[in-house]
């Protein structure tokens, strides 16, 4: 999930974010309204032709999503085995697929500014009990930023340990972690203060 | 050169000239502890640096000057507007940069990143891709304006992290320790960035050797401003102080 924006200027980048959501739950839902092996088979060809030719996004990128799930989905393609038939695994593997392909296309043509504007739009029905669509957009694109920087300090701290004689993935670990994160928590609120996240104005401008 | 207190006492001082930060009788405690006591300053030049040691009270100093600290007594003042009760009209004023760049690049990925500050302004979305694109190419990373900003090197990142503030337009930019974290040629790099601003900078910084060319250097010790004069005299001070 993480910065895996590709960019490009193919349709599928130029289509606006919220569509692509949108298409994207649609397929979700018309793949388990419709469980038949040619739509699934049909909707992964799709994907496949959007991703790979008409965006042309590297394999490598889609694997890279497909990966982590694969056990998974080998998984349930044995359970289904046992229990009910092997067309009704392929199925269900296909269609899960299908939609972990289908998430990673979106999440490689699309900026992470504009899918949290899309989360913004979203919510603004619900600025009248008091949130703030703004803000829960920063806080989703934060969290993105700032996961692989909380793992890069982590592994740090990791390798500082390792090299002390420490071995393993230990409790000691957080500890040094915590502080750091702390820290870093610290001095981000100053810099968002610095650079104004106060004074978000009632409506972004929207962008791409 | 001047000894401890500089300018005169400020109760009564006539109405500011509308560029110069000053402060007058600054006070700054967290909690019981005092940090800084007593700081009466005008500043006026355009690049100013601050040394001192560990605990002197530079980073604090810093925070003052765009409102991030509020003083526990005493008042300062930014072209005229009091940090405490203008708060953001000081921080559209005065840009800051902080030491970890990791901490103040708040998107995933660099063009986004410098867009924060702007759209925080409320400016338009033609405007900000405009003065985005200009800084990126500023400071050579039009070549990385989709890449995720973890992936960038040290100096590159602390050049978006300036870049985000410059893209704000600041009349003023304070930079706390900006290359403590750098190497020696992303040092050289972002000494040679601060010192093309057309901005006033205030820059608090280890690496003596940057303020060579600056106007003024102060001195802090202990919360004190200790000496404050032009570079070749206040830095030979400061070295000699701690031989
Ligand atoms: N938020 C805080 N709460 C409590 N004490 C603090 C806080 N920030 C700083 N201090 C203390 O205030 C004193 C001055 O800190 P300051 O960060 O201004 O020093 P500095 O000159 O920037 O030091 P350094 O060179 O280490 O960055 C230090 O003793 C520090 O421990
Ligand atoms: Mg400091």
């Amino acid at each position: 999930m993480l910065s895996l924006y590709a960019p490009g200027t193919s349709p599928v980048h130029r289509t606006r974010a919220g569509l692509k959501l949108a298409a994207l739950a649609a397929l979700g839902t018309g793949l388990f309204a419709l469980p038949r092996i040619e739509v699934v088979a049909a909707a992964l060809v799709g994907v496949l032709v959007a991703g790979l030719v008409v965006a042309r996004l590297p394999a490598r990128a889609l694997w890279a999503q497909v990966r982590p799930v694969w056990l998974l989905l080998a998984a349930l393609f044995g359970v289904h085995l046992l229990v009910t038939d092997a067309l009704t695994g392929t199925v269900t593997v296909l269609r899960l697929l299908t939609l972990v392909l289908a998430a990673a296309v979106v999440t490689a043509t699309t900026r992470v500014t504009a899918l949290v504007a899309v989360v913004e739009w979203l919510l603004r029905p619900l600025e009248v009990v008091g949130v703030r669509p703004a803000r829960v957009g920063l806080m989703v694109a934060m969290t993105l930023r700032f996961i692989p920087v909380v793992a890069e300090r982590a592994a740090r701290i990791r390798e500082a340990q390792a090299a002390r004689g420490a071995s393993g993935m230990r409790l000691g670990l957080l500890v040094p972690l915590l502080i750091q994160v702390l820290q870093l928590a610290s001095t981000l609120g100053e810099a968002l203060d610095a650079r104004g996240a106060d004074d978000v104005p009632a409506r972004r401008p929207r962008r791409a | 050169m001047h000894w401890g207190r500089r300018g005169a006492a400020a109760a009564d001082a006539p109405p500011l000239p509308r560029t110069a930060v000053e402060l007058r009788d600054v006070t700054h405690a967290y909690g019981e502890r005092t940090v800084l006591s007593d700081v009466t300053l005008t500043l006026t030049e355009s690049r100013i640096g601050v040394i001192g040691a560990n605990g002197s009270g530079k980073s604090t100093f810093a925070r003052l000057l765009n409102g991030l600290v509020v003083p526990t007594a005493g008042t300062v003042l930014v072209d005229g507007l009091d940090t405490r009760t203008q708060v953001r009209e000081v921080r559209r004023q005065v840009g800051f940069v902080f030491q970890d760049p990791d901490a103040q690049i708040v998107h995933p990925t660099v063009a986004e990143d410098v867009a924060f500050g702007p759209t925080n302004q409320g400016r338009p979305a033609d405007e900000i891709a405009r003065r985005v694109d200009e800084v990126l190419d500023r400071y050579g990373l039009d070549g990385h304006r989709d890449h995720p900003a973890h992936l960038l090197s040290g100096g590159q990142k602390q050049l978006l992290a300036i870049a985000g503030v410059l893209v704000m337009e600041p009349q003023r930019v304070v930079f706390d320790e900006p290359t403590t974290l750098l190497d020696l040629v992303n040092t050289r790099r972002v000494a040679e960035v601060i010192e093309g601003l057309r901005q006033d900078v205030v820059v608090v910084t280890h690496h003596l050797d940057l303020l060579a060319r600056f106007d003024r250097v102060l001195v802090f010790e202990d919360g004190r401003l200790a000496a404050d004069g032009s570079p070749a005299e206040a830095v030979p001070w400061y070295v000699a102080r701690n031989a």
